[in-house]
């Protein structure tokens, strides 16, 4: 599996997500400057967490319009699986490659800690080496995680099964309680109609290694390997 | 080389007043005139001022600095740089150093803690090191203070804000509240970096005809005066010098970082510093300086943010995330491509002279020209009045309260033991995907990335302390810090000092900042634990009242394997608690006193320093060794309270039965005596622990057994940890949400 990692003003989280694919894959995915007109080959795109352009327009909303991202929307509705982690999360909606918006946390402070979350499906490219229901822990850190789309959109997705995360309790539930930032329907992850499309809040590269107190991020990336080769 | 002058129109004479609104004393002025053997301008003025400021010269404290430890194996560099560097083994090396942002967090608490971490980021990165690990140590007011919240929610969430932005994790820290600090917060924050020890940076300018380099952010007119701020006293119309607080760019520093990273993997620079306290003076004064070159500036080169700046403002300026470098002739296109492509400002401003004058040029006029020798080591020296302080003497017995547990429930419900979880869930202390062990714990450690070591850091001061007995205070101090590595089983090497006092024109001040320096010496003398960077915060006063004498320690230990690392929660039921050192109920100063009643007062706990080595080498073996499963140092609160953080953090009761002797109860579990260690080991090694013990000459008793969800002991009803739990988080969130009811 050959991977592109793209690197804006501002992202930090792209060398975490260079680390943890050079770990699964065996290969270190290509950094690619945002100023770039040129992707190279890849079978996976990763726009990484962080802040691009500071995130003093709205989070995400510059990088959007960065010219390497003309080709990324572009092989993203060709097909080419793409991964947007926190930042990159935002990066997508703001560009319409997925529905709705992440609004500033309900508490308005930035949150980082562990948090629980219900695999929704286990027959996706990003999904496959969990079980359905699954119950996982992952780690957020944001201030603007908070998902928002209006109601025809917010049914459209339940009704596709566009969810891929949910933040849920220990017991599974969604409690508000076990809800970090307000997101509608506790929502932590989505998919795009076709599937390729992820975006996620939570940052599975954290938590990859036992070292780092946890492997439930890795098989997003194992789930990656097996199903792209 | 030669000292020819350039002409400088200057004025015949400087008006009084303007002498003192720069901080300079009538004695000081007069050098400057004898100096130049003509009145200064303005903007001379100016220079001198920030150079011979208290928070660029270190004209008080710095006679005293120089009698501290500085040297070890361990050393890579001491003082005297942008920061302190220590080896790591194998090429690696740390870079550190913390640093305070007092005067300006007071007035405006959101930017002065931002830019506070970005000045210290910057050391860190201009020694060329990527930083890699962030902390802070925090003390406001009371939280009955009106201004309390308001601080530390303006003052975390700049923190926060900055590094996280920056992508560098925030592992760690402490934060007290104490009436004392009602009038002047202290925010003091700390970097470690890491690069290989072949690849350091320096600030000296060696070399004539050297171009000078300006890279970052613009210039603009915020912060000038700053660091003659920071060297005042605090009135009531201090609110009025807001306009002296810089604003941050985290996103311009996260690419200031990378650029010059990516310049520092070249051939190319010869020396480089940050424009932090007093700016484009501080910075090009000592890279002249320390390369013994003079330096000519043109103005006219420097990019500006607002229109018709002058020479003065440009000079005094603080604006943030600006660099200043000297480069190999002929590698300035090369910098400037890399600068440009990170959307940077790039500009030669100047270049490096034989004359070892310190030339400004603006708009065809010289507007300052002063012998670089006055600017930087000849500023004043100071050998200032000091008197020690009478020793406390021992108030009568501290009262006992009902039982021990209740006691507990209470005071882990306290502003001062309760969790800091809602300060440190808003920083990222995960990004960089090293942090190995996490806010909450006596350390915090990142891995050297791609490798098994690990780094330790812990920042640590008992400022109750220190009011009561500066000496004792400051050797505690390090004690703490060093004992903190060493429960996550870190080897110490170095630390940071943050020595933050107040006006050392005041004898007795100056006697506590005599008596903490000599207690830091004895400590790092004695634990082999040097101090490799450090930074000074005098005039901490408001209205004439000083805040409690606070030596801000930071340290940096190596954790040879991190799969050795130790952590403090319980992890096995059925294991045995064993506390290694003496207890012997030392209640003054207390966590406990305060709380039964309501002082703080006699003695600190001393320090006994061949004891906390022999305590802490011992506990370090038995984490090597893998004979424990759990550590916890011994500090805030005494021997009860580490234990419920112990009991918390693992989410296993204890059932408590040690034979505590002739102590009284509320000593022996309250009592804050140094040296001391709670281990858990597996029951069928509490035997031989103890025996390894007496061996070592160090007691050991044991206290418990880990097991069920509560704490028990004696006939008090067990306490839950459910509900031990819900008072210890809730008070700071809690307190929080009160503000905004309000």
């Amino acid at each position: 599996m050959k991977a592109a990692v793209v690197v804006f003003p501002g992202s930090n989280c792209d060398r975490d997500a260079k680390t943890v694919l050079t770990q699964v894959t065996g290969k270190a995915p290509a950094m690619v400057w945002h100023g770039d007109a040129e992707l190279p080959e890849a079978d996976l795109i990763v726009l990484p967490g962080g802040f691009s352009y500071g995130d003093y327009l709205r989070s995400g909303a510059m990088a959007a319009h960065s010219p390497i991202m003309r080709e990324v929307i572009a092989r993203a509705k060709a097909g080419t699986p793409v991964l947007g982690i926190c930042n990159g999360f935002q990066v997508l909606t703001e560009t319409g490659l997925l529905p709705g918006v992440l609004m500033r946390n309900r508490s308005l402070r930035f949150i980082c800690k562990d948090v629980r979350l219900k695999v929704e499906r286990n027959d996706t490219i990003y999904t496959r080496s969990y079980e359905a229901g699954e119950i996982v822990t992952i780690p957020i850190a944001h201030k603007d995680g908070n998902y928002f789309a209006d109601d025809e959109t917010l049914a459209r997705v339940e009704g596709e099964g566009l969810v891929a995360f949910r933040y849920v309790s220990e017991s599974g539930g969604l409690d508000d309680d076990a809800n970090p930032n307000g997101s509608q329907h506790n929502i932590a992850g989505l998919y795009n109609e076709r599937g390729n499309v992820l975006g996620m809040m939570p940052h599975p590269e954290r938590l990859a290694e036992p070292a780092l107190g946890g492997t439930d991020g890795a098989k997003i990336f194992t789930s990656l390997l097996e199903a792209l080769h | 080389m030669s000292e020819a002058t350039q002409k400088v129109d200057a004025p015949d004479e400087l008006p009084e007043e303007l002498i003192a609104e720069h901080g300079l004393s009538p004695d000081e002025y007069a050098r400057i005139r004898k100096e130049l053997g003509r009145t200064p301008t303005l903007t001379e003025l100016g220079i001198v001022s920030v150079m011979w400021s208290e928070h660029c010269s270190y004209k008080s404290s710095r006679i005293w600095l120089k009698t501290l430890p500085t040297d070890g194996p361990q050393v890579i560099q001491g003082p005297g740089e942008n920061a302190g560097v220590v080896d790591l083994g194998d090429g690696d090396a740390a870079v550190f150093k913390m640093e305070s942002h007092n005067h300006p967090s007071y007035i405006e608490p959101y930017q002065g803690a931002a830019t506070g971490v970005g000045g210290i980021m910057r050391d860190v990165f201009t020694m060329g090191a990527r930083p890699v690990a962030n902390m802070n140590a925090l003390r406001f007011g009371s939280p009955e203070h009106s201004k309390t919240r308001h601080l530390v929610s303006g003052v975390v969430s700049g923190i926060g804000d900055y590094g996280n932005c920056m992508g560098v994790p925030t592992i760690g820290g402490e934060t007290n509240f104490d009436a004392r600090y009602d009038g002047n917060i202290l925010v003091n924050a700390m970097c470690v970096g890491l690069l290989k020890s072949d690849r350091i940076f320096k600030s000296a300018a060696r070399g004539v005809g050297l171009p000078v380099v300006y890279v970052g952010s613009k210039t603009g007119r915020d912060g000038i005066h700053g660091a003659t701020m920071a060297s005042a006293e605090f009135d009531d119309a201090s609110a009025e010098k807001r306009p002296t607080v810089q604003v941050g760019d985290p996103f311009t520093e996260k690419l200031l970082l990378e650029a010059c990273l990516e310049l520092m993997a070249e051939d190319v620079i010869i020396g480089i510093q940050d424009m932090g306290a007093a700016g484009l003076t501080s910075s090009s004064v000592e890279m002249a300086d320390k390369g013994g070159v003079g330096i000519e500036l043109d103005l006219d080169k420097v990019p500006c943010r607002e229109e018709a700046m002058t020479a003065y403002e440009m000079m005094l300026s603080e604006s943030q995330e600006r660099m200043l470098m000297v480069l190999k002739p002929g590698a300035e296109p090369q910098a400037e491509a890399i600068f440009k492509k990170w959307e940077l400002d790039f500009a030669v401003i100047g270049i490096t002279t034989d004359t070892g004058r310190f030339v400004i040029k603006h708009q065809g006029a010289v507007e300052a020209d002063l012998p670089l020798s006055a600017l930087a080591d000849g500023a004043p020296v100071y050998e200032r009045p000091w008197v020690p302080k009478e020793p406390q003497v021992a108030p009568k017995e501290v009262p006992a309260a009902d039982g021990p547990l209740s006691s507990l429930e209470a005071l882990m419900g306290t502003s001062n033991l309760c969790s800091k979880r809602w300060i440190y869930e808003q920083y990222d202390h995960m990004v960089m995907a090293d942090t190995v062990a996490r806010p909450g714990g006596d350390a915090g450690v990142v891995r050297v990335h791609g490798t098994n070591k690990g780094v330790a850091v812990s920042c640590d001061v008992t400022p109750r302390y220190c009011a009561g007995d500066a000496f004792e205070g400051a050797k505690q101090a390090v004690a703490e810090c060093w004992r903190n590595l060493t429960s996550v089983g870190a080897d110490p090497l170095a630390i940071t000092d943050c020595m933050n006092f107040g006006n050392p024109e005041r004898p007795e001040i100056m006697g506590e900042f005599v008596a903490a320096v000599k207690g830091m010496g004895e400590a790092c003398t004695a634990l082999s634990f040097p101090v490799v960077s450090g930074n000074v915060s005098l005039y901490n006063e408001t209205n004439g009242v000083a805040i409690p004498p606070t030596p801000a320690i930071g340290g940096v230990g190596l954790i040879p394997d991190v799969a050795k690392m130790a952590h403090l929660a319980l992890a096995h039921d059925g294991d045995v608690l064993v506390v290694v050192g003496k207890t012997k109920g030392h209640l003054h100063q207390s966590r406990y006193q305060e709380w039964i009643s309501g002082k703080l007062e006699g003695p600190p706990p001393s320090v006994d320093l061949d004891a906390e080595r022999k305590a802490g080498d011992f506990v370090r073996g038995l984490i090597r060794d893998g004979t424990v499963t759990a550590v916890h140092d011994v500090s805030d609160g005494g021997l009860l309270v580490a234990i419920a953080e112990m009991a918390l953090a693992g989410d296993r009761g204890v059932a408590l039965d040690a034979d505590i002797g002739d102590l009284p109860a509320h000593r022996f579990w309250f009592g804050e005596d140094q040296a001391r260690y709670v281990v858990a080991v597996p029951s069928t090694g509490v035997e031989a622990l103890i025996a390894a013990a007496a061996e070592a000459d160090l007691p050991a008793l044991t206290l418990g057994t880990v097991g069920g969800d509560s704490l028990s002991l004696g006939a008090e009803p067990p306490l839950p940890l459910a509900t031990l739990r819900s008072t210890y988080e809730q008070w700071l969130p809690d307190y929080m949400d009160g503000g905004r009811e309000q």
